[in-house]
């Protein structure tokens, strides 16, 4: 893979709280984390809960500062506001402005990245047509379903025609139709040649649309590859590798 | 900070306020509180519009520290607890942007619910016969806003600081009306104290901003004017203070975990 296409890039990534138990100073969230994701690929982000994925993603998305080690998006530093302009993110379960319809959240976020309104209005019909929310699009979103809000999450992440989505579990909480739909929409978004990292605890879905995964357990990265490659390496499914990456045994 | 950003976010808390109920529920209070008393006709006396421009004014200033420091204690909370603040701080906005839209948001929000109770304050007056000086009521409604900046920075800085939104409602709203009512007193009341309470106190009178400076009520309601230039220097009061609390809530902010 060529260097200039590198998209994400972390560098023995260090992450430490502090602890509010008493007697600990820190807690280490991530650990040593280094990674590289390039372009057009769509990177399954794994690990039980705990495991330091959204602090992970927390860190990329500026939101924490690495303790130690770096993080970069396009080769910009996370910590400079300019590293978000080609990011869109949909972070898991959002209860976006209930009192605006998708369309005013639509141009409100389009109005941040300073879209000209004629091209606005041509961007909201295209991803609210992708997303499946025409038909509620003059609706206040505190009358939309859970998958429907999902879906304007998804909207909101796509409104700067982004190269690089960043995705926290999202297709949590969703019933089945909505899951399928949400995927169906990372498929489209994979054929048009976007980036996608994205953590999800369904790994079925992460085996059927990922080009490449990485397992964190406990802070640390424990494995990572193409999905191909890491069932041909182990002989067995996706969901069979991660049990046995976070140490899961099955009783007798 | 980025302008369009912050006007971007102002832009969704005045969208917030019209299309919430609190405003409409406290204009039409006070609507109906001032015509029950307005229409009560006590022995025909004349001080009837005195004593109306002073309920309706005080229903006004009530009003608008309830709508000023309700919608600017939930900004910041409300952001974090649906999670809209990931979203929004994940696009090329920093926090600082984030205080300053929220800021500006709740104050014009709170201008134009203003202008719609002094106009209502107006057709009050001149219905009852009273004389109405626009150019003070005027002054009187801008002194009025610029009391608000500090109030709503206040409240801003206040969600920062404590935990439940409606402790920070109630501290507010505790510590304004207090002000309002003794902050002018509290000098005069250190004179009569010993050390050390004395010097405390007089640093508080010093330092706590002092509201009534733009209490302009009892003027409207005697018909005195409103001079030019104190009305300037009381602005610039007002953006000092606005921009110390508004500073401290951003430091606040930048410390602060997001969930």
């Amino acid at each position: 893979m060529p260097a200039n296409d590198l998209v994400i890039q972390l560098e023995q990534l260090r992450v430490e709280y502090r602890s509010k138990e008493l007697g600990q100073q820190t807690k280490l969230a991530v650990n040593d984390l280094s990674l590289k994701v390039h372009a057009g690929q769509v990177f399954g982000f794994l690990g039980p809960n705990g495991a330091g994925k959204t602090t992970t993603m927390n860190v990329l998305l500026g939101f924490v500062n690495p303790s130690g080690g770096s993080a970069s998006i396009f080769g910009v530093d996370v910590r400079q506001p300019i590293a978000r302009q080609r990011i869109g993110y949909l972070p898991e379960l959002t209860y976006y402005y209930k009192f605006l319809t998708a369309e005013e959240l639509l141009r409100f976020y389009a109005k941040i990245f300073k879209i000209p309104k004629a091209e606005t209005e041509q961007r909201i019909d295209r991803i609210l047509k992708l997303v499946e929310l025409e038909h509620a699009r003059k609706r206040q979103i505190r009358t939309y379903s859970k998958g429907m809000q999902q879906r304007a999450g998804l909207a909101q992440a796509l409104i700067n025609d982004p190269d690089l989505l960043i995705l926290d579990e999202p297709t949590s909480g969703l019933d089945p139709l909505g899951r399928m739909k949400v995927r169906d929409i990372i498929k489209r978004l994979k054929n048009d040649g976007k980036t996608v990292f994205f953590s999800s605890h369904e790994l079925g879905e992460v085996e059927s649309i990922c080009d490449r995964v990485a397992i964190l357990h406990q802070g640390e990265l424990k494995v990572e590859g193409s999905v191909e490659e890491l069932k041909r390496q182990h002989q067995t499914h996706l969901e069979a590798i991660f049990l046995k990456v976070v140490g899961y045994q099955e009783a007798a | 900070m980025n302008a369009n950003n912050v006007l971007a976010i102002s832009s969704i808390v005045i969208k917030e306020l019209y299309r919430r109920k609190d405003f409409y529920v406290l204009f039409i209070l006070t609507v109906l509180i001032t015509a029950l008393a307005g229409s009560a006709n006590f022995f025909n006396d004349a001080r009837i519009v005195g004593w109306l421009k002073e309920l309706s004014l005080t229903l006004i200033w009530l009003a608008s520290l309830v709508i000023a420091i309700n919608t600017a204690a939930r900004q910041i909370p409300a952001e974090r607890e649906s999670r809209t603040i990931f979203p929004l701080l994940a696009k090329p906005v920093t926090r600082a942007d984030v205080i300053v839209g929220k800021f500006l948001g709740c104050w014009l929000a709170c201008g134009l619910a203003l202008v719609v109770f002094y106009v209502f304050f107006g057709i009050v007056v001149s219905t009852k016969g009273g004389s109405v000086w626009v150019a003070d009521y005027v002054l009187a409604l801008w002194l009025h806003w610029m009391m608000l900046a500090m109030v709503i920075a206040l409240s801003l800085l206040g969600s920062l600081l404590f935990t439940s939104v409606a402790a920070n409602v109630t501290i507010c709203f505790v510590i304004v009306v207090g002000i309002l009512f003794v902050g002018f007193h509290l000098g005069k009341v250190a004179q009569q104290q010993a050390e050390p309470v004395q010097s405390i106190m007089l640093v508080l009178y010093n330092v706590v901003p002092q509201f009534g400076f733009f209490d302009t009520r009892q003027k409207l309601i005697h018909g005195s004017h409103l001079a030019l230039v104190p009305v300037l220097l009381a602005t610039l009061y007002a953006w000092a203070y606005a921009a110390v609390f508004l500073g401290g809530g951003w430091l606040a902010f930048r410390r602060k975990a997001l969930n």
